[in-house]
């Protein structure tokens, strides 16, 4: 009997979805044969926002394009700036930047465990997941005043300062992160039923995702040891790490690379502390940037972009920002050719979709 | 590979109490330097302006003229820029949010002139107005000079147009 081939719309609204995108899939009875992405519809115009405020108020605007990389987008931004304008950021602010990306490295991935339990039906462990995130908020809380935009950047530093109480009770919180997440890790890594949903789903090859330029987790779950943190921005560069890669391809992969990248991140918060050196948070910035820029820093999803064009008065001329979503989109169509319909689901997660972020 | 990997941690939570807070009923603590809202110290702002112009989404108006400072809750984001510009260190961040409902909350605060800044307000208006008078009598005088000599009265006028020092 001839297949019969039909057009399903997926989204923007659908339960298993954080944020809205559209896919069109094309189904082959239950087999996807291709899946047509679709965005656009939380555009926000940030980038054009350039034109209407200064390059100090951007730092602030840049920051809430997203409520999970919130940090990264304002450190790429700062760096970005810093980097036109030739200043050197005291060595305190590196270790405080790194450390302030770490933790919200760790509540991202965190958070992404809790939805890929919930994509695929279990409710209690993406329910133990955001109980473990809620330690990494607090302890974000406590030292930046916000949970998810902390708005703690300025170019040439870092606004506020983490005391020893602080260093002490980040310490503890994260030491009971490491416990927690050992018992709930068990449950994606070992158990029979979340297996079935992982293992051997969404397969992307190391020569395809290097092909069509996946980035982060999702690349490093297909044996690509891409880690833009290994550039050495900010302190990492005094830090000891290896990036986590896993040769499986799989769903099961992407989310065992996660885990372990939380395990990582608790290392190097505990290293940036025993290396943390005393000293002044922030250099003064005179003058306007003049100059062009590109940065690359690691997200928790991936490789993020940033481009600033100044010419040299307070408005800024151009700003870009590309985002890892946006390059793992690539990364999901491909996944999805010759997937169950059941699991295009599952397989949407799995990218960490940020589309808040790449529509900017 | 096992099956009910997760059953211990499940039966553990379910002789804890709740992770969850029962707010309101138990007030939350938030931490010191929380970003919850912005307070100012009214007495010391000098009506510069300078949080106005800052503030990334606009949520603050400063009238110099009534030295009133009005900031729209709903707008302010928290960033915390105007607490660090603001030269007189007026300005505050301090915890506990803005409580939702159905209207814009605005809320506006007016300077209350003690009674030294009343006097030396006094003083630079009388200063002022002194030199406004001087200022006046010297246009004058130059003008009737010139109409004696028969010169453009225009020309000779214009120098002391400027407003004295
Ligand atoms: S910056 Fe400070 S002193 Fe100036 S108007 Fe604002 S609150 Fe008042
Ligand atoms: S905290 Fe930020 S948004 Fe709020 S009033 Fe101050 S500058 Fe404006």
């Amino acid at each position: 009997m001839a297949k019969k081939r039909s057009v399903v719309p997926f989204g923007p609204q659908h339960p298993v979805l954080p944020e809205p995108i559209h896919l069109d899939l094309v189904l082959e009875d239950e087999k996807v044969v291709e899946a047509v992405p679709n965005i656009g519809f939380i555009h926000r115009g940030l980038e054009g926002l350039t034109e209407k405020k200064d390059f100090r108020q951007m730092t602030y605007v840049i920051e809430r394009t997203c409520g999970i990389c919130s940090f990264g987008h304002g450190l790429g931004y700062v760096e970005t700036i810093e980097n036109i304008m030739n200043v050197e950021v005291p060595e305190r602010a590196k270790y405080l930047r790194t450390i302030w990306s770490e933790l919200a490295r760790m509540h991202s991935h965190l958070l992404w465990l809790g939805l890929i339990s919930d994509a695929f039906g279990f409710e209690s462990l993406f329910y133990q997941s955001w109980r473990i995130r809620e330690r990494v908020l607090d302890c974000l809380e406590l030292t930046t005043g916000g949970r998810l935009i902390f708005s703690v950047l300025e170019p040439g530093g870092v606004l506020r300062d983490i005391n020893k109480d602080q260093e002490k009770e980040i310490l503890k919180q994260i030491g009971l992160v490491e416990e927690e997440l050992k018992e709930v890790e068990k449950a994606f890594l070992l158990d029979y039923s979340v297996q079935t949903r992982l293992k051997g789903v969404g397969i992307i090859t190391k020569e395809r995702a290097h092909e069509i330029g996946c980035c982060g987790p999702v690349a490093r779950a297909s044996g690509l040891s891409y880690d833009m943190r290994k550039l050495g921005y900010e302190a990492y560069g005094n830090l000891d790490f290896e990036p986590i890669i896993s040769n499986d391809c799989d769903s099961y992969a992407r989310c065992e690379v996660r885990i372990k990248e939380i395990h990582q991140s608790i290392d190097l918060i505990r290293q940036a502390f025993a290396k943390m050196p005393e000293g002044d948070l922030s250099v003064p910035v005179k003058g306007f940037p003049k100059g062009e820029c590109f940065t690359r820093i690691e997200q928790p999803r991936g490789e993020a972009i940033y481009y600033v064009k100044a010419n040299g008065t307070k408005m800024l001329d151009r700003f870009r920002l590309r985002t890892p979503t946006f390059a793992n989109l690539e990364g999901l169509c491909e996944m999805l050719k010759n997937c169950e319909y059941a699991d295009v689901g599952i397989l949407c997660v799995t990218i960490d979709p940020c589309i808040s972020c790449t529509e900017r | 590979m096992g099956i009910m990997k997760f059953a211990p941690t499940m039966l553990k939570q379910l002789f804890e109490k709740p992770v969850t807070k029962n707010y309101p009923a138990e007030p939350i603590n938030y931490p010191e330097g929380s970003r919850g809202h912005i307070d100012i110290d009214i007495q010391q702002c000098i009506s510069c302006g300078m949080c106005m112009r800052v503030c990334p989404p606009g949520a603050i108006t400063v009238d110099r003229k009534t030295r009133t400072w009005t900031i729209n809750r709903f707008d302010c984001v928290q960033c915390g820029y105007c607490t660090t510009v603001c030269p007189k260190k007026c300005l505050y961040l301090n915890p506990g949010y803005q409580t939702p409902g159905p209207e814009k909350y605005i809320y506006s605060q007016t300077h209350v002139l003690t009674e030294a800044e009343k006097q030396h307000e006094a003083e630079m208006e009388a200063k002022k107005q002194a030199a406004i008078k001087a200022a006046m009598a010297k246009k004058a005088a130059a003008a009737a000079a010139a109409k004696k000599d028969g010169a453009a009265p225009d020309a000779a006028a214009k120098p002391a147009d400027k407003p004295q020092a």
